[in-house]
This record gives C-alpha cells, structure tokens and sequence, in this order.
C-alpha cells in the first residue's frame, strides 16, 4: 500500500475519496463509503492531543489530525495538555508497527 | 419467535496451568454432561466452539472426542466477545429451526494469541491492552473527576467476591492500597487494575421451548440480545470515556427483552481493565454517565454481591473465548438460585455485558428464570 510505503520513508499520507469528500482512515486504497478508489496526499504534520498518558519516562498519546483522523504515538518533547498541539518530528515502521514522534508545540 | 432456554452447563477451573486447548474444551464439556440429566450425544445438533487458539477444525475434534456427529459444526473468534458471540450463534440456529440443541464451549490458554490485536496499526508501539485502558482510565477520570483510590475499589470488591468462586483463577484478598501499590504499568494502570490471561473453558447447553423439559426443571430463558460493532480500530472510538458499543447494544437487547435497568437485579460486566466496570455500568444505563463508580462504591458499603458476583474478569481470570460464557454461566446459577455463597438475594432477571478489543464491539445478554 502506498501508505506503509511512504511512511517507511517518513512521510505521513492519508486517503482521501474525491467522490465522498472524506478522509478514509486507517489508511484504504477504497473508500469505505462509495467504495471507489482513494487518491493520497501528505497529512497535516501539526496535529491535537485528545489523550495521554505516560509509561516510565515515556508520554504516549491519541492525537487528531486534519480535524478526523486519530493515531497513536509517542511525544518526545514538551509536557502535553488536552488539546493542545503538536508536531510529527519523525514516523515510519519499525518491526511491523507504524511509529509516531510528536513534540509539543509552545 | 420460538424461545431458548439454557438448560447445562460445565466449567474448568482457571489457571496458568499449560493444558491442551483441545483437553480445556473436552474437560468442560465432560463436565456439562456430568451435571446435566438424561443428556444423550444423539440429541445435540450442534456444536460451536468459541476462542482465539490457532488450533484448527475445534469443533469437529470436541464433538469426536465427546461422541456427538452434529448437523452443525464450527468456530466462532471475536477476540474477548467470542464466547457470547457463539451464544448468539446457537440461539439463531435454535430459533431458525436448524437445530433444537446445541452445544457452545469456550476455551482460552494463558498465552492466547487473542490479546493483541497485531492488524490495529493505529495503536502504534502501543498495542498492547494496557495502553487502551491507559488512555480510557485517564480520559474516564478527567471527565468525571474521579480518583485512581476511587478505581481501586473496582479491583478490591471483584477480588473479594472471587474468594467465593472456586474456579476464579484469584483466591486472594487485596486493598485499595495493595491496587495503588502495585506493579505501575503507566501513570494510569497498576498490575492491580488488569484481568489477567489465563487457561479455563466453559460450556453451555441451548434448548429449543419444545425439548427443553428433557433436561432441566429450572430453564433460564434468553429474553433479549443486543450487540453492535462500531469499528475495529481502537482510536475510531468516539470517545474514550464511555463504551459506544455498549450502549447501542443495551438499548437492543433492553428492547427486545422488554426490560430496563431497573428491572436488572443481577450483571456480570466486562471488567478487562477495573475501569471498565464504572463505564460499562454507565453505557449500559444502570447510572447517568460518570455516576458507575458511585454505584460501584454503593454495593461494596452494603456488601451487595449484585455486580459481577463471580469476580468479573479481574477476580475470575480472563480466558478470552471462556469469558462470554462463564459470566453467562454466573447469571444463570444467580437466576437458578444455585450461586451458592455468591447467591444474590431474589434474582429473577440478569445482564451479561461482553465486548472486544476497547469496547469496539459489544454484547448484552437478558437472561430471566
Ligand atoms: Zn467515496
């Protein structure tokens, strides 16, 4: 799939249908509405934090982006708030799992 | 519609023991067939077999091994909500006419390949269940102002009621401190707040209305059944402090069984994680949103044993295809008033709440006596 493939190189894509005017998320070469074939573009580096919480030293948390799309990930940087914005430094795929680093912007 | 009536059941006992998953499954079924009079093999029609074990072709060894050549025989795999899909299953078949009994047996070993979903690659690094009930924990507690010594109670009261349940895998008693104090998983879990795999099986027997009288004086009565699937992915959920699937799946199975929460005088719910047991309590409408671990607190004051009297999944143990069955199981010894020390007082209409992989999916269960 074009998503994993872009992703390995670090860069982020969603799926979006032109017919239904959505984002097609987890990642789909159909559209899971009208069932037609899915057109990629990069995603939105900057994102939201809608929950975290924290393992050892490490924060993980859901974050949203384009307004639609949640994804798990890991933040690197910065303390993180409720709704408060962030920024994908890195992505990719390490043994089989999608990762996510994301800061905390100021 | 005709009516279905649970009519046997047998159970193993749960542990980390590392049995065939084909011995758990036979081992419970014998069991059933032990406690269950004038059984024949003749007489089953159907047998289903609910778990997440890679083993194939389940169905077919269980009925070799046990003597049954059924009409109807396969798998059933829906992560944790396995084992009341397979209830669901042999209930269609029953009323549909294809069979008038049939045999469900659910089984888990403690190392079942069930407990990660490796497809939802939405979940990042974090895959593991105790990152979803991190973040509900977390989201549960900030949107309702409510406390991890709150929580904690969750654990306390579900090990309690185990001790007495001879086949909970838990025969221990702990604290609100012994929960705080132990192992820290994340900022938002301790050790004390997870069900834990384990090894166990749990068998059941369904009953067409025109043959039930065969084998039981005390038939329960499957009266309503709802469920509902809203993704798979665990951040499609809409939000992270209340159980979407489970609502929907409550208003259906409250509809079709002609009852509300009020009526429900005993619940098993799907407590995975100790936070569960408040949201479940909140979807399914027993309190307003937020109020589940008021409830929760209530029944521990007055030592009321009315949510999961067996010890829920945190006390019992959670072999994934067993659990579905087991607390179907529970419900009907309550309504059967055959529980035993658990026994709740006047039990004639009970809930069972099942779901899979962060409350994508959701069953519920109304059964009555
Ligand atoms: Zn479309």
């Amino acid at each position: 799939m074009n998503f994993e493939s872009e992703l390995k190189k670090g860069n982020f894509l969603i799926s979006e249908c032109i017919h239904c005017k959505i984002i097609v998320w987890p990642p789909s070469e159909f559209c899971n509405q009208c069932l037609n074939e899915n057109s990629w573009r990069k995603c939105s580096r900057k994102g939201k934090i809608i929950e975290f919480s924290k393992q050892k030293e490490t924060y993980f948390c859901v974050a949203e982006f384009e307004k639609s799309i949640k994804i798990m990930g890991e933040i690197v940087s910065g303390e993180p708030k409720i709704a408060g914005q962030i920024y994908i430094v890195d992505c990719g795929i390490v043994n089989e799992n999608y990762f996510l680093k994301m800061r905390v912007l100021e | 519609m005709s009516k279905v009536a649970i009519v046997g059941y047998g159970l193993t006992k749960f542990s980390k023991d590392d049995f065939k998953i084909e011995s758990v499954l036979i081992n419970a079924t014998k069991n059933l067939f032990d406690s269950t009079s004038n059984l024949n093999q003749k007489d089953i029609d159907a047998v289903l077999v609910s778990t997440n074990n890679n083993s194939k072709y389940l169905s077919a060894i269980l009925s070799e091994m046990m003597g049954i050549q059924p009409k109807i025989a396969h798998s059933v795999e829906s992560l944790c909500n396995s084992g009341t899909n397979s209830i669901v299953a042999a209930y269609s078949y029953i009323v549909s006419g294809l069979a008038e009994l049939v045999l469900i047996s659910g089984a888990e070993k403690y190392d079942s390949p069930g407990q990660i979903l490796e497809w939802d690659k939405l979940r990042g690094q974090f895959k593991h269940p105790i990152f979803w009930a991190s973040i509900f924990s977390k989201s549960y507690k900030r949107k309702y102002s409510i406390t991890d010594e709150d929580i904690a109670l969750v654990s306390v009261k579900n090990h309690k009621q185990s001790k007495n349940n001879p086949n909970a895998f838990s025969q221990i008693s702990v604290s609100v401190n012994d929960v705080l104090n132990s192992k820290k998983l994340t900022d938002d879990l301790r050790l004390l707040d997870c069900s834990r795999p384990c090894t166990g099986g749990a068998s059941i027997l369904l009953a067409s209305e025109n043959i039930y009288k065969k084998f039981t004086d005390d038939p329960i009565w499957i009266t309503g059944i709802g469920q509902k699937t809203t993704s798979a992915s665990f951040t499609k959920n809409l939000a992270f402090h209340t159980m979407e699937s489970t609502k929907q799946a409550a208003l259906s199975a409250f509809q079709m069984s002609k009852q509300n929460p009020n009526n429900i005088d005993v619940v098993e719910v799907h407590d995975a994680f100790s936070v569960c047991e408040p949201m479940a309590l909140d979807s399914i409408g027993f309190t307003k949103l937020g109020e589940g671990m008021k409830m929760v607190k209530e029944v521990y004051l007055t030592e009321n044993s009315k949510i999961n009297p067996r010890g829920g999944l945190i006390g019992s143990g959670h072999p994934l295809g067993a659990t579905g069955i087991a607390q179907t199981i529970e419900i009907t010894q309550q309504l059967q008033s055959k529980a035993g020390k658990r026994q709740v007082d006047n039990a004639n209409v009970g809930l069972i709440h099942n779901m899979s992989a962060a409350a994508t999916s959701s069953t519920v269960l109304v059964l009555e006596n």
